[in-house]
């Protein structure tokens, strides 16, 4: 499995550390409901067979994290672009 | 349907070998059971056949997609053992050893259960005592352990590369109950006996719905029609979420992709079971002569039943850091399963989380050696609604109140275990 980092280009997936669903976000801790949103934020997933967008850290590279659309049916990458919005390739 | 013995393989050697029957009849499904086990591996044809057994249930039917033993039950690498520190797993995994012990009687089948013996091997102070804590743990919990040095690893296993600079080996810490069984026997062997208790074992009928009253779950809609259902277990290991998205749950749980590997057949060379302390790898040696290997995960989700070349190099590199000898054998095949990885690494057994509904799943890459217990024990919280003392720490609702049950200490973070 290849992933095409925006910054570096195609590089083996070895290169990068997976963190997993990118779907998650920090819930307010000062939120009435934070201890059943965190509960959501920390262990529940949705766990798609399907596309998937996640989050990956180009460790061995740039060191940039990554969003990947990947399908978990058959490891086709439909999409890279930087986690945080604003970055660039340069 | 006959029982297997001495007496009817001589009947049956003397009438040209024609009195055989299937070991299990195909069912066709009935419009409505008692209790539904979603998913034909060895976990819910063990669950059949104790809530056959144990609980005098026999109106049951037991639902798989494909055929039996085409998922995990035929992609793991058979090895036993009850192994485990904490208290939520360890009791828990020693009934399940228990159960080996017995299951070839109990079944009337030859699951080729071998007990040859588990030696976790460490590589420094600090990882003897963590083993020898593990250890007493084991003791403590009616499992057998044996610390063994470094000369005692040496009589037992002297191809290993206990002088390498790197990960010396210090010792090991062995379960001699531990071993192997015979993957594909074990889920015909359930099969044979569920169906002889009149479980209904439906093939090729894959659930793509439930049936709903209010919030219960009251049947499944299947490629073979809509089956109703007083009650409703799902164990179906990695595809446990695609079923539940019906439901509208969302659980703790991610599908990864789990590769394992086997050389060339060998004379016999490994006694029993070998870990590796300073990197994840394990090797046993299959009856055919054959090394069964294997180490982490793949690492990202994954519904592929496949996995990458990354893994298969970290297996290999592995392999060579501890036995060096396995760099002149030639890889003859490898595979890919799907895990159910939990939030913590353990499993949940449990009733709910809807009326009707009852859940097994989170084995992680760990399920074969669960198999009797973990039928047996959802057996029990199907029947009785509510969980047995062994299966109690494995309830949904532990990420909820903070009881984790966290071998390795890595948080929820399902790749990583």
């Amino acid at each position: 499995m290849r992933i095409t980092c925006p910054y570096c280009g195609a590089r083996s997936s070895h290169e990068f550390a997976y963190l997993g669903d990118a779907a998650p976000t920090r819930p307010d801790p000062s939120a009435p409901d934070a201890a059943e949103a965190f509960h959501a934020y920390v262990y529940e997933r949705d766990n798609p067979a399907g596309p998937l967008d996640e989050l990956w850290y180009h460790s061995a590279g740039c060191r940039r994290w990554l969003k990947v659309t990947r399908d978990t049916r058959t490891h086709a990458i439909i999409a890279v672009a930087f986690a945080e919005a604003g970055e660039s390739a340069r | 349907m006959s029982r297997y013995s001495v007496l009817s393989l001589i009947a049956n050697a003397l009438t040209g070998q024609t009195g055989w029957k299937p070991a299990w009849r195909d069912a066709t499904p009935k419009p409505a059971y008692e209790v539904i086990i979603v998913g034909g591996g060895g976990h819910g044809l063990a669950t059949a056949y104790y809530l056959a057994k144990e609980h005098g249930i026999r109106n049951i039917a037991v639902l798989e997609k494909a055929h039996i033993g085409s998922g995990n039950a035929g992609r793991n690498t058979t090895i036993i053992r009850s192994n485990y520190l904490l208290p939520g797993n360890e009791p828990f995994y020693e009934w399940s050893m228990k159960l080996w012990e017995g299951l070839e009687q109990d079944l009337n089948y030859n699951a080729m259960v071998s007990q040859r013996g588990i030696i976790n091997l460490f590589h420094s102070d600090g990882q003897r005592d963590a083993y020898a804590r593990r250890g007493n743990a084991m003791r403590l919990a009616g499992a057998d352990s044996q610390l063994l040095d470094r000369e005692q690893v040496r009589a037992l296993c002297p191809f290993l590369d206990f002088d390498n600079s790197r990960f010396p080996i210090k010792g090991g810490l062995m379960q001699a109950r531990a071993g192997t069984a015979r993957h594909d026997a074990v889920v015909w062997g359930y099969a044979r006996a569920a169906d002889r208790l009149g479980v209904d074992i439906v093939q090729n009928c894959e659930v793509t719905g439930f049936i709903r009253e209010g919030d219960a779950v009251v049947g499944v809609e299947t490629t073979r029609g809509a089956i109703r259902a007083g009650k409703v277990g799902l164990a179906v290991a990695g595809s446990t979420s695609r079923l539940t998205r019906l439901l509208d749950l969302r659980l703790p749980i991610e599908s990864h992709a789990l590769q394992a590997f086997v050389s060339e057949g060998l004379k016999p060379l490994v006694p029993g079971v070998i870990t590796f302390g300073m990197g994840h790898f394990y090797v046993s040696q299959s009856d055919k002569g054959g090394l069964v290997f294997g180490g982490d995960i793949d690492g990202y989700n994954s519904y592929a039943q496949r996995g990458n070349l990354p893994v298969v190099e970290d297996v290999a590199e592995g392999g060579m850091a501890v036995m060096p000898l396995i760099g002149r054998l030639r890889m003859l095949r490898a595979w890919g399963g799907l895990v159910d990885m939990s939030m913590d690494g353990s499993p949940i057994i449990d009733v709910g989380p809807l009326p009707g509904l009852y859940l097994n799943t989170g084995w992680n890459y760990g399920g074969f050696k669960a198999t009797p217990a973990s039928g047996w024990c959802f057996a029990h919280t199907i029947a009785k609604d509510a969980a047995h003392v062994l299966n109690a720490a494995f309830r949904l609702d532990r990420f909820r109140s903070g009881h984790i049950i966290d071998e390795k200490g890595v948080g929820a973070q399902p790749n990583l275990h």
